[in-house]
């Protein structure tokens, strides 16, 4: 099958790739532009390991296909630092000891930012149930949690 | 000093920028091959046909194996040889694989591996525990007995006798990394592995085997894990081999990882078991006698199913002095997946088994549970330590024989060291069951303090009053404690090395045996050397456990990682500290034990110089500063046969108090508080440790309540995805979350006198269960006798013998 030639915007950089169309985002990112920063955990959207996001909108880019980034912005993990400044999750996730093994610390920042972009100042229930989608199964959440409260508090303050 | 400080992980940065490198994230050379297995379809019989015409057409492919074009050994066991990497002829269960497809792509691999045809003369399957019983279908010749006192007779002068059976099930490990490995061929035929194991050094040795070359010509890398939890430690031998056999063969690097399902259906999981129970007990709930009877599917193949029935068995007793005990253990074979290492390594289900007993205790004679486990621990340790351990006389050198050369000794699961000159406890010391004297117990204690901290007993009043009013919504509270004994149980395992350098610029280059899941091992290690170097942390650069830097290691299993490498990086820290020290006290004309190494600097006869300076006059006068270290284990020895010995080093302990809510008509629940206070000795690292409590306490709440894995009547795994495989996720969190480390030193010479922390908190879990339990007692007059996982069905079946009887 002849591959499609998609335009994109990634990281705020205007992209260009080869796919074939029923190849996943989750592999393009991953296989035609390296970044390999999303996780394939299950393939299936239920553990969030490869969360971006699409227009502003959290997916799981497993069950996103390629050809449907045409045209859109996509945010991944690659580019929540600037310019090699941490975002205030990243720092407080460091801080707070929130990761373990890591491959779902990714998928979960991305969800994380995209909950405080709309809601800055969620209670502990609306973090909880919104990484409900992002299974880690090294830390037992308590302080993944506490990393996110601790950010929202501190993006708060700044803004 | 870097040491009992609370750093972040070593790789802390790379994870929340997505940098570090997993196997599938490192970039692999032009032409790299991606594999797939072909699997059984049915769970017992003979292959009459196989006809893979339509998987060599299949776009992408460029080779088919089965057993037939494998060079050399077909074996990815990691003891009896049982365990073939590609069927030969029979199957034995539903994703056993059968051929291995190489391809250009992983999604070409995995679509051309469903195209195999092949045909089956089937046989009925052994997948029960009472078809395997029927059958007699097992490992080794009969039950494994362990035996202390005279258990029937104890029973049966008892006031009070207490019996039952729990159906324990089994745990899919959920590693969020699946299996992975990458084989790169080297020049004359060597081979370079990457793979996403605990045990490099058994990838090692398989690896050899596969490709009829000797271990020096394969190296095995590992620098990090996406989760182990013991699936890492024999599981995955298969990837690696196939891997590296299809890179002989092509001469292309190759690389196999595991789709989440297939991972599922075709690895191994926790054993799960069945416990028959018998105890008699006086009117306070002592126990005077128990019986435990323990059933357990091990699956096809051996596997580390051995020393996992051993070690449920050693964890029987828990918490608990018991003068009479007997354990039977069966270690049944059926036809499902080859169960394998998980979190506790047995431990966990052997706890379970004297946990329900002192459940059914409680509820027989209207006790508080807590109370009736106080009164059954073993005595606190003395003031002023220990009485010191027993030597083990010399053992004579051990003879390798032929034979012998090709057994994994470095598995958990080699046979042949079963029996060794075993000391006996000092008379009347209090002992185990298996007879080793407990000497460090400190349950009093911290079982006091937790109670005090959690308010048990005003909450438990409150619950009480609670369920009196309210016939929906029920709630329960429940106290356990976990003692775990700390060493591979095969005792030569107990071993550790390392492998320091010291560049002139005075940074550090670690290595060691042990490898990174998520613990943070490495963190730990480094900061053991950053504090004998006396420099900060950032000059030490920990680099990926490498089987060519040191050789002949254990798995990092069994809680070991930080007692014994931690060990071993101090010992080769400490040998270039000091021939530094030898040679700096010359050139100042004082005692080397003068020089002091502290804040980035050395101090020398009234001169203070940097680390980087003492290194560059160490390096011109030609001293080494290179070196290796070694680490054993002291004061272990364990007749495995005979269950007597001293097979840990010490016990890790800790304590936790569960609150839950059920609705006593769906039987849904919720975890609403949990607190544990744990016992990590002096914490190399009280962030990471706490981290390791709070994971294995919401792992093991998980196990025992919503992780059911559910085998059909044909024996396929109808669970394998998260999508019908329930693990807790964020929202199912315990709401209240009071986690502390108990204050207190190891007492035993461990490093920096810290405790392991990687098992022992799973089994904190075990509360969560038996709170459940309290909450559907609070239903009706009888023992609900809760099986686990205690799923919603499972508890409104509970609520169910609770109201009505059994």
């Amino acid at each position: 099958m002849s591959k499609i030639h998609v335009t994109t915007t990634v990281n705020g950089d205007e992209t260009e790739f080869l796919c074939d169309p029923r190849e996943t985002l989750l592999d393009c990112l991953r296989n035609q532009l390296d970044l390999t920063g999303a996780k394939e955990g299950c393939g299936t959207g239920d553990c969030g390991a490869c969360s971006v996001t699409m227009d502003g909108t959290l997916v799981c880019s497993c069950l996103v296909l390629g050809v449907e980034a045409q045209g859109k912005t996509i945010e991944t993990i690659e580019g929540m630092a600037a310019g090699g400044e941490l975002h205030p999750l990243q720092r407080q996730f460091i801080e707070h000891a929130a990761l373990q093994c890591g491959i779902c610390t990714p998928g979960i920042l991305v969800a994380a930012k995209n909950l405080l972009e709309t809601n800055p100042d969620p209670t502990e229930t609306e973090i909880r149930y919104w990484l409900a989608g992002n299974l880690c199964r090294c830390t037992g959440y308590d302080k993944i949690v506490r990393a996110v409260q601790a950010a929202a508090a501190e993006m708060r303050e700044t803004a | 000093m870097s040491v009992a400080s609370p750093l972040p992980h070593d790789a802390a940065r790379l994870h929340v920028t997505g940098t570090a490198r997993y196997i599938d994230d490192i970039p692999v050379p032009r032409g790299c091959l991606h594999l797939a297995f072909g699997l059984s379809t049915i769970a017992r019989g003979r292959i009459t046909a196989m006809d893979l015409a339509a998987v060599r057409a299949a776009p992408g492919v460029v080779a088919v194996l089965t057993a037939e074009d494998l060079p050399f050994a077909n074996d990815v066991s990691p003891s009896a040889h049982d365990e073939p990497l590609l069927a030969t002829g029979t199957v034995h269960y539903v994703g056993q694989p059968i051929f291995c497809v190489i391809a250009t792509s992983h999604l070409a691999a995995r679509k051309a591996a469903r195209l195999g045809k092949i045909a089956y003369d089937e046989a009925p399957p052994i997948l029960t525990f009472d078809e395997a019983l029927a059958a007699n279908s097992r490992f080794e010749e009969g039950p494994r007995i362990y035996q202390k006192g005279d258990p029937a007779a104890a029973i049966a002068s008892a006031a009070h006798v207490v019996e039952g059976r729990l159906e324990l099930g089994g745990q899919e490990h959920f590693y969020l990394e699946g299996q992975a490995a990458l084989a790169l061929p080297q020049e004359g035929g060597d081979m370079l592995v990457m793979s996403s194991t605990q045990h490099p050094t058994e990838i090692q040795h398989k690896v050899a085997e596969a490709i009829g070359v000797p271990m020096h010509g394969v190296r095995v890398e590992t620098r990090r894990m996406g989760g182990g939890f013991g699936g890492k430690e024999s599981q995955g031998n298969a990837l690696a081999v196939a891997c590296a056999v299809a890179a002989r063969l092509t001469a292309k690097p190759c690389k196999m990882r595991y789709d989440r399902d297939d991972d599922m259906v075709i690895t191994g999981k926790r054993h799960d078991f069945r416990i028959d129970y018998r105890a008699g007990f006086d009117a306070e709930g002592r126990i005077a006698g128990v019986e435990f009877v323990h059933y357990t599917r091990c699956g096809w193949a051996m596997d580390l199913s051995l020393p996992v029935a051993d070690r449920a068995m050693l964890h029987a007793d828990n918490a608990y002095l018991l003068e009479n005990a007997r354990i039977e253990s069966h270690r049944l074979k059926t036809n499902t997946q080859s169960a394998t290492a998980y979190r506790g390594f047995g431990g966990p289900q052997g706890m379970v088994g004297i946990e329900r007993v002192m459940d059914h205790v409680a509820h027989a004679l209207g006790l508080d549970g807590a109370e009736v486990r106080r009164r059954n621990y073993y005595a606190e340790m003395s003031e002023g330590g220990p009485s010191a351990p027993p030597t083990a006389p010399p053992s004579p050198p051990e003879r390798i024989s032929e034979e012998k050369k090709h057994e994994d000794l470095a598995s958990r699961g080699a046979v042949g060291e079963t029996t060794q000159a075993a000391p006996a406890a000092p008379a009347g010391a209090q002992t185990t069951p298996y007879g080793m004297e407990v000497s460090d117990f400190i349950l009093h204690g911290l079982t006091r303090k937790l109670l005090e901290t959690s308010d048990y007993a005003a909450r438990r009043a409150a619950i009480d009053a609670w369920n009196a009013g309210n016939p929906i919504l029920k709630r329960g509270i429940a106290f356990s404690p976990v003692k775990f004994g700390i060493s591979f149980t095969l005792t030569h395992l107990n071993q550790a090395g390392a492998l320091v350098h010291v560049y002139q610029d005075g940074s550090v280059h670690l290595n060691h045996g042990g490898t990174e899941m998520g613990q943070g091992l490495f963190q730990k290690v480094a900061q053991v050397a950053a504090a004998r170097f006396g420099i900060p942390l950032e000059m030490v650069k920990i680099t990926a456990t490498d089987t060519g830097k040191v050789p002949n290691t254990s798995a990092t299993a069994a809680s070991s990682g930080s007692d014994l490498n931690g060990m071993a990086v101090k010992a080769a820290c400490d040998t270039i500290r000091d021939r530094m020290a030898v040679h700096l006290a010359q050139e100042h004309q004082c005692a080397p034990e003068d020089v002091r190494f502290e804040g980035g600097r050395v101090l020398v006869g009234g001169e203070s110089m940097s680390f980087a300076e003492a290194a560059q006059r160490a390096y011109v006068a030609r001293i080494s500063l290179s070196a290796t270290g070694f680490y054993k284990t002291p004061n272990v020895a364990w007749d495995r046969i005979k269950g007597q010995g001293r097979p840990f080093f010490y016990f890790a302990y800790g304590a936790a108090v569960t609150e839950v809510a059920v609705d006593t008509l769906t039987g849904e629940n919720r975890i609403l508080r949990a607190d544990v206070l744990h016992d990590a000795g002096a914490s190399l690292n009280p962030a990471l440790d706490i981290g390791q409590v709070e994971g294995g306490y919401v792992q093991g709440a998980g196990w025992l309540t919503t992780e059911e894995l559910v085998w059909d009547g044909k024996g396929r795994l109808r669970t394998h995805a998260p999508s019908t495989y329930k693990i807790p996720a964020c929202s199912d969190r315990p709401e209240v979350f009071n986690v502390a480390l108990w204050d207190g030193a190891n007492r035993e010479e461990t490093i920096y006198r810290s405790k392991a922390v990687g098992e022992p908190p799973f089994m904190l879990g075990i509360s969560a269960w038996l709170a459940l339990g309290q909450a559907v007692a609070a239903c009706g007059p009888h023992y609900p006798a809760l099986n686990a996982p205690a799923t919603a069905e499972e508890v409104w079946r509970a609520i169910g013998r609770a109201r009505h009887g059994l």
